[in-house]
């Protein structure tokens, strides 16, 4: 009897593979790109290169490589493939993005509102986009816990988040948060602070507060830990928001700052040499071409657009030659969208720099192995290499050109963004209306 | 007689000789110099109204690219140009080695001049309150000297339309070339079109939390019934003033601004520029225009592409807004925008590219990229940043193209004109070579400094 049953649930599972559209069959992750050109970013570009990918991972790059069995076959003759393009600033599958009501929030935290179902993440894939760098926005000083998310669209958001990333904490400096913008209806309040005195203040206050904060806990432990602990010995109150802090102070945050100007730049980076807290980059940074000796001093780079500028007075400053200026000064720059829109041609805003003096392979850098450096993922991903994740894009033409156009985007191995399908899919539906 | 007097005054008269000297002496003394300190080669330039561009890649736009050439330029205009062209010695010579001319840019769209900071209100001026202004002039308000016009400059626009929005008729939009030391002296068209919003596939503009927001949307039916109504208004508003002028007897309206002010455009003079954004809207302005026999250029159509036979037939030329955008509608696709261009120029559409922009307006070769990327020919792209926008604000006799007898706006590129690495080295507008410095190149000029101090 238990034989006849596991032959029948088998017969029913043979039956369902053969029903089954062809891709299922296919085991996910396994994929073999031939002919391509491709643009490693770790070393020169590789013409006519192959590259084996299974189980999600890089396995061989190289010539004549074979595809095992199983393996999805990809013809790209005359394309480059590209390192899966990474944005180190986005606000993009969020349900909430500013906590603003107040102008101290490392409490909330971005990945307790992952929406995986922002049409944004398909957006940004149909520009080669493979990771984000999601955050809170600038609306005050500490804003809350930011996540790194793959951009794996139709998969529910804990598959997204990337946990390897840095944990980063956003900040916020200048005329945001001193909301110089905004109008004052009668009877709101001004929210405090103002000015950019005040916005180093407020967060010279919290950070000693959560000082203080962790000295309470360490007190207790070492009490509780002692050999006659006191008998009503109870502990300090937790409080989420200093908890927060101290885990920047411990280092094991990252802080990263939304700043436009230089002097709030320089005096940001004061602040973290005088409480010791790591910063990952500076972004925006529309000044940081008069501040790179100051930078370079402290070993932070800078996430910031190319040439999207004179929006507001803080960033009437801000000129095209920055983030090329600043990469020949040695400083580490990533290219950020900041925008739902501008990320899925964030290929083209990293090819203007060429115009402003860099190359075209540092240019690709911008967008790809600088951005997982300034995440730190680039163990990961950023770079087309032999053990890293397969997250690639194909474009028809070289990526850092204005004619190139987007024709696949890869995140391990998988396919999530494949324009020759959407076209064909699209010629499948006029036939459907045409016939009817 | 005060003057006189002064004049007889015997100090006045001592100062006057004195003047009278020593400004003879600087004659003297400065006469010299530019012998002194120049080459031969360069006074005998000053001295000629002719100027080449030799050795140069030349684009013409207008016919077969030469490989190799020359461009001669008389003053403000093309003379000739060719690759066996005879020049003659003694002119001043820009050797194009390296380089490709191509006929100045023109910016179809822009608010070049009108918007500086868009955050800060003190620097904007594109946007008047109310809902009609057909009384507004982009010109009366271009700030000539804005930090936005050496930067698109420099990338290699030389004309601009500069536009103003917001409500159903923004106001009278102006054509400018990208040099002049007042607004006036910039003007090609002083009033070049009445802009006209239409509501957009999304509704109406909203406020940010319910600031500033502007009132409820009216359907584009509305919106045309109420122009139809301005229009007859200012008809019936010149016969009546005309009747009362042969008849003193006749009652002679009172002065209506509005009605005054839309008289060009219900003669047929002043184009009405349409921003449109759906296909049903689209349709429905052909049959308004057709019917109120007025000029007409659409702009922005994000579905233009999905009636473009019926724009084409009906001969109305298309301004592309920014490309950096979403669809309208996430069923058009998420390539809508940047496939539309070339749908339209597919079906015959006149089109033309514009930044939409101050800030970015430098950007505007890279929409006419990024069209081309999804399916524009490049040699229609580049006309519809050149040629095209030429013919449809009526200036093609003078610019667009490299032409003998056209205005000598000329481009000199180290690559082709819409790559987003290209470098444009020299900038020729109306035969004058312009300052390709800006904001851009000052500011880091002067914080390199310090790197060089050290």
């Amino acid at each position: 009897m238990k034989v006849v049953i596991s032959r029948t649930i088998l017969f029913i599972i043979f039956v369902l593979a053969l029903l089954a559209p062809e891709s299922y069959l296919l085991a996910a992750g396994n994929l073999l790109i031939k002919n391509a050109t491709i643009l490693p970013v770790s070393g020169p570009p590789i013409p006519g290169g192959e590259v084996l990918i299974i189980d999600g991972i890089i396995k061989q790059i190289g010539k004549n490589l074979s595809a095992p069995a199983g393996a999805r076959v990809i013809e790209a003759s005359g394309k480059y493939l590209i390192p899966g393009i990474i944005d180190t600033h986005t606000h993009l599958a969020l349900s909430g993005t500013n906590e603003g009501t107040d102008a101290i929030t490392p409490e909330v935290r971005m990945a307790d509102v992952i929406n995986a179902d922002d049409p944004a993440i398909f957006t940004a894939l149909t520009g080669g986009v493979t990771m984000v760098h999601t955050m809170h926005g600038s609306a005050n000083v500490i804003g809350g816990v930011n996540v790194v998310l793959k951009l794996k669209w139709g998969q529910p958001s804990e598959k997204l988040v990337v946990k390897e990333a840095f944990p980063t904490l956003k900040f916020a400096l200048g005329e945001n948060v001193k909301q110089s913008n905004r109008v004052l209806l009668p009877g709101r309040p001004q929210r405090y602070p103002a000015t950019r005195m005040g916005a180093n203040a407020i967060i010279r206050r919290e950070l000693l507060r959560a000082k203080d904060y962790m000295t309470q806990w360490e007190r207790y432990e070492k009490l509780k830990n002692s050999k006659n602990p006191p008998r009503n010995l109870l502990p300090p109150r937790k409080d989420l928001r200093l908890e927060t802090l101290a885990d920047l102070l411990r280092g094991k945050l990252y802080a990263r700052t939304h700043a436009y100007v230089a002097t709030e730049m320089v005096e940001f980076l004061r602040l973290a040499k005088e409480f010791g807290f790591k910063v990952a980059a500076l972004e925006h940074a529309w000044e940081a071409y008069k501040i790179t000796d100051e930078l370079l001093a402290a070993g932070v780079g800078i996430s910031v657009f190319i040439d999207s500028w004179a929006y507001k007075m803080e960033a009437a400053e801000g000129i095209a030659y920055n983030a090329a200026y600043c990469t020949r000064r040695g400083i580490l720059v990533s290219i950020n969208s900041d925008s739902s829109e501008r990320v899925r041609r964030l290929f083209n805003e990293a090819g203007k720099a060429v115009k402003y003096g860099l190359t075209q392979d540092e240019a690709l850098k911008m967008i790809t192995i600088n951005a997982a450096r300034q995440l730190g993922v680039d163990h990961l991903v950023g770079s087309i290499e032999v053990g890293k994740q397969a997250d690639l894009a194909l474009f028809d033409q070289h990526p850092m050109s204005a004619y190139t156009r987007c024709e696949m985007t890869i995140i391990e191995g998988d396919v999530y963004f494949d324009r020759q399908q959407i076209l064909k899919n699209r010629e499948e539906a006029a036939a459907r209306k045409g016939g009817n | 007689m005060f003057v006189r007097k002064i004049i007889s005054s015997s100090r006045v008269q001592q100062l006057l000789i004195f003047l009278l000297i020593y400004g003879l002496n600087l004659q003297l003394i400065s006469r010299p110099l530019p012998e002194s300190f120049c080459s031969n080669q360069e006074s005998q330039e000053e001295a000629s109204d002719l100027m080449a561009i030799v050795n140069v890649r030349i684009i013409p736009v207008a016919g077969p690219e030469i490989p190799s050439g020359t461009i001669l330029i008389e003053k403000e205009r093309i003379k000739a140009l060719g690759s066996n062209l005879e020049i003659p010695s003694g002119l001043r010579k820009i050797d194009g080695r390296g380089l490709t001319a191509y006929p100045g840019m023109i910016d179809s769209f822009s608010s070049l001049g009108l918007v500086e900071i868009s955050g800060v209100s003190a620097t904007v001026d594109n946007r008047e309150t109310g809902r009609l202004n057909p009384q507004v002039k982009a010109i009366e308000a271009l700030k000539y000297d804005s930090m936005h016009i050496p930067i698109a400059r420099a990338n290699g626009i030389v004309a601009a339309m500069v536009a103003p929005s917001g409500g159903l008729i923004a106001g009278q939009s102006t054509l400018v070339k990208l040099d002049g030391w007042t607004n006036r002296e910039m003007v090609i068209r002083e009033s070049l079109a009445l802009v006209v919003e239409l509501p957009g596939i999304r509704g109406g503009r909203r406020g940010f939390m319910g600031i500033g927001g502007q009132e409820p949307a009216v359907s584009t039916e509305k919106a045309l019934s109420e122009l139809k109504e301005l229009f007859n208004k200012s008809r019936m508003y010149e016969k009546r003033r005309e009747a009362a002028a042969r008849n003193l007897l006749l009652p002679r309206p009172d002065f209506d601004e509005t009605s005054h002010c839309l008289l060009p455009v219900v003669k047929g003079e002043l184009p009405v520029i349409f921003a449109v954004h759906s296909d049903k809207d689209i349709l429905q302005v052909i049959k308004f225009v057709q019917e109120e026999k007025i000029k007409a250029i659409f702009y922005q159509v994000e579905q233009g592409f999905k009636v473009a036979e019926e724009i084409s037939r009906a001969g109305i030329p298309c301004i592309m807004g920014s490309l950096y955008g979403l669809p309208p509608v996430w069923e058009d696709g998420y390539d809508s925008l940047f496939l539309n261009p070339g749908l339209l120029n597919k079906a015959g559409v006149k089109i033309a590219f514009s930044s939409s922009s101050s800030s970015a307006a430098k950007d505007l070769p890279y929409h006419a990229a990024k069209a081309v990327a999804f399916g524009l020919d490049r040699l229609e792209a580049l006309k519809a940043v050149t040629i095209y926008p030429a013919e449809i604000f009526g200036v093609d006799k003078l610019m667009g193209s490299l032409e003998p007898g056209k205005l000598a706006n000329i481009v000199l590129a180290d690559g082709d004109l819409l790559e987003l690495g290209t470098r444009i080295e020299k900038v020729f507008i109306e035969g004058r070579e312009v300052d390709l410095n800006n904001r851009y190149t000052e500011l880091l000029e002067r914080f390199k400094k310090r790197e060089e101090e050290k």
